[in-house]
């Protein structure tokens, strides 16, 4: 094991698999010159030169089309969004061309790309630069959603995203680059996606999340420990395919869930995995599953009003005293 | 102080009447000492905002206009108060020279309730109705359909006011630019296109981005008029843009003016500045729109040491105020979180003319 930043982790998944295959490139906006907005590019200009190292000015829906054309002749593009809140401007690309093109030509083609970039809120950036998108793209046919939470899961997930003949969406935060953790040092280190994994076993309540959350949810468990509830904490790491078998699994095993989704309640991650839950758990459910979320009210910029609209740790205890009816 | 548009109001009959005369291409001394303070309001508020950023005071993203001022106040001191005028998240300067308050601005910046939006939108999102400043925006070039859009609003209504529209050289680089020119032209609509080409989006160098470099040539693709400027010369600027609006007014067409210029300052609060020479931006600060136009005006004898600190003390006190206005604000209440996602007042009707 090595410790890594997850800003390295991404930085050496790409590399590896550019070692590997001349056919991945990364393509968009200061990935090479400025080694990345984040600095998730660092240092792969020097080693891959212009050729696979690609800056392009501000041209969203240009790059992102460019992108998918080079993938269906014989490409393996990894495609940087600076973050996705600029990725709405090539989402005629990414939603009509990419996720569609291989059902529409009968299989004749395939899409081997990944989009990746930050999603979601990262402080007080207005409701312009505060979007959590995964939901949305989960919405699609055709598409892989994957927002890992750690440097070990995002480099493993990242090689299987650009390995993939699929389009995938490959998302990250702003506020988690410099996250330290440690990764695998395992020769080509490969996380299959499609796969949560349970990063803490309790029997009390279920607590299901993703991304960034997972770390407002570990915070809470630790609380709630203490408290005395134990959590068992599911991180989904892959949003499409949804693995949710795992969360099944667990449920049966606590009977209570709570979801926690960095996106607004409408048609969300969270809104699924309850309805599967339902579907599937029923029987074993002691109380409804709840969610936590953002309202349904765009990113405020003050300070005051961002901290209530951002879900917290404490949004997710009270949560679980709801579901574990001891408030 | 100088919280107005210098522009036709003055200088023409009141809103009433159709036709607007021609703004005048031949500014006095009080004008051009105007101008100036213009421009010196803007600086001495951006480093002020440079300062309260490194307090904490101001957080999120923060980009600042310093060595751009004169493109600001070139252009806007010839608009009238009833021209709309749309923006970047570079936009401090031209919310200031539209004739927002210090105050207003500086508050927004803290997210505070009695800023221009309420604390709401912050440094990229200042907007006010009551200047028909219709806003920065933190997204390249998605602001130029909106112009062409004010332009549209204001043809179908026989407003006559026209809309002005400031975007960065990598705005180009997006289709929403190439759309809105198209759209501007065939259409007719009184839209100034103004490029505030400062060679350099974040760290991308203008000739990476651009085939053809001359932005009038473009322009010229989708049959507007253009011109390209000094946009570090003051009057370079403002002459330009009485020519442009003149030309709007007149020809109900759009005008497309590209001003060159640079940033004196990092692209924002956060970036290390390695894809220029120290040189380049030393070059540059020779050309400051400030000095150099300050230096001129002495130079005409129109301008003596003890007006311009007299200038720089005013200023000062306004920015000062700005800041104390804003230490003194007050946070808007959490109950109000969900305010104004959606619209609930009444609907107006539009009487046909
Ligand atoms: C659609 C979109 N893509 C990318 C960004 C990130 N970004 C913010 S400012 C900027 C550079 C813009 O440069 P330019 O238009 O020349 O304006 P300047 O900053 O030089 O004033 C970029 C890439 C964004 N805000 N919106
Ligand atoms: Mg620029």
């Amino acid at each position: 094991m090595a410790e890594l930043q997850f800003r390295e982790a991404i930085r050496d998944a790409i590399d590896e698999e550019m070692a590997l295959d001349d056919g991945v490139f990364v393509m968009g906006e200061e990935v090479a010159e400025y080694n990345g907005a984040y600095k998730a590019t660092e240092g792969l200009l020097d080693k891959y030169g212009f050729r696979r190292m690609i800056d392009t000015p501000i041209s969203e829906l240009g790059f992102a089309g460019i992108g998918v054309g080079a993938a269906m002749n014989g490409l393996r593009p990894v495609i940087e969004f600076m973050t996705f809140n600029f990725a709405v401007l090539a989402a005629d690309q990414i939603i009509n061309h990419a996720s569609k093109v291989r059902y529409m030509l009968g299989g004749q083609v395939q899409v081997p790309i990944v989009f990746r970039g930050p999603n979601g809120s990262a402080g007080q950036l207005g409701a312009t630069h505060s979007v959590a998108y995964d939901s949305m793209y989960a919405h699609f046919p055709g598409l892989k959603v994957i927002q890992p939470s750690e440097p070990d899961d995002a480099k493993g997930l990242l090689k299987s995203a650009i390995r993939d003949n699929n389009p995938v969406i490959f998302m990250e935060s702003e506020q988690m680059y410099g996250l330290k953790g440690e990764v695998s040092e395992e020769e080509d280190y490969l996380i299959p996606i499609g796969k949560a994994k349970i990063k803490r076993e309790g029997s009390d309540v279920t607590v299901v999340t993703h991304g960034k959350m997972y770390h407002v949810s570990k915070q809470a468990a630790a609380q709630l420990e203490k408290e005395g509830v134990e959590v068992e904490l599911i991180d989904l790491r892959t949003i499409k395919p949804l693995d949710i078998g795992t969360v099944i699994e667990s449920v049966k095993k606590t009977n209570r869930c709570v979801v926690v989704d960095e996106a607004h309640p409408f048609g969300g991650v969270a809104a699924e995995v309850g309805y599967l839950i339902h579907r599937d758990a029923f029987d074993y459910l002691d109380a409804p599953v709840a969610r936590v979320t953002l309202p349904d009210v765009n990113a405020p910029f003050a300070k005051n009003l961002f901290d209530i609209w951002l879900p917290d740790a404490k949004n997710v205890i009270d949560a679980v005293n709801t579901v574990t009816y001891r408030k | 102080m100088g919280n107005y548009r210098m522009g036709t109001p003055k200088k023409t009959a009141s809103k009433k009447t159709t036709e607007k005369k021609a703004v005048s291409a031949k500014p006095g001394k009080s004008e051009k000492i105007h101008l100036l303070t213009q421009m010196i309001r803007i600086r001495q508020m951006e480093e002020k905002t440079y300062e309260m950023y490194t307090k904490e005071k101001i957080r999120g993203f923060l980009h600042l206009y310093d060595g751009e001022e004169a493109v600001a106040v070139g252009i806007i001191e010839n608009l009238d108060k009833e021209d709309g005028i749309v923006s970047t998240y570079r936009e401090h300067g031209h919310a200031l020279i539209a004739g927002m308050s210090m105050n207003s601005i500086m508050a927004e910046l803290y997210g505070k309730a009695e800023g221009c939006s309420g604390g709401r939108g912050g440094s990229m999102h200042l907007y006010d109705k009551k200047t028909n400043f219709f806003g920065g925006s933190a997204i390249v070039a998605n602001g130029l359909p909106m112009a062409v859009g004010l332009a549209m609003a204001y043809k179908m209504q026989n407003r006559n006011s026209i809309s002005c529209c400031f975007f960065g050289d990598g705005a180009v680089d997006e289709g929403e630019f190439h759309e809105s020119m198209n759209l501007a032209s065939l259409w007719n609509l009184p839209v100034l296109f103004v490029c505030e080409n400062n060679f350099y989006s974040m760290g991308m160098p203008f000739e990476l981005a651009q085939a053809e470099t001359d932005l009038v040539k473009k322009a010229n693709a989708y049959k507007i008029e253009g011109a390209a400027v000094d946009g570090m010369d003051v009057m370079a600027v403002y002459d330009a843009s009485v020519k442009a609006i003149n030309y709007i007014r007149e020809q109900k067409k759009p005008w497309f003016l590209e001003c060159q210029t640079y940033r004196f300052r990092a692209h924002s609060m956060f970036d290390p500045e390695r894809y220029r020479e120290k040189d380049e931006v030393k070059e540059w600060k020779k050309r400051d729109p400030i000095t150099t136009f300050t230096s001129r005006l002495q130079e005409e004898g129109l301008l003596d040491e003890d007006e311009l600190n007299e200038i720089k003390k005013r200023v000062a006190e306004e920015v000062e105020e700005s800041v104390e206005f804003s230490e003194k604000g007050t946070d808007e209440p959490i109950e109000n979180l969900t305010r104004f996602v959606y619209s609930d007042e009444p609907k107006t009707l539009n009487k046909s003319k």
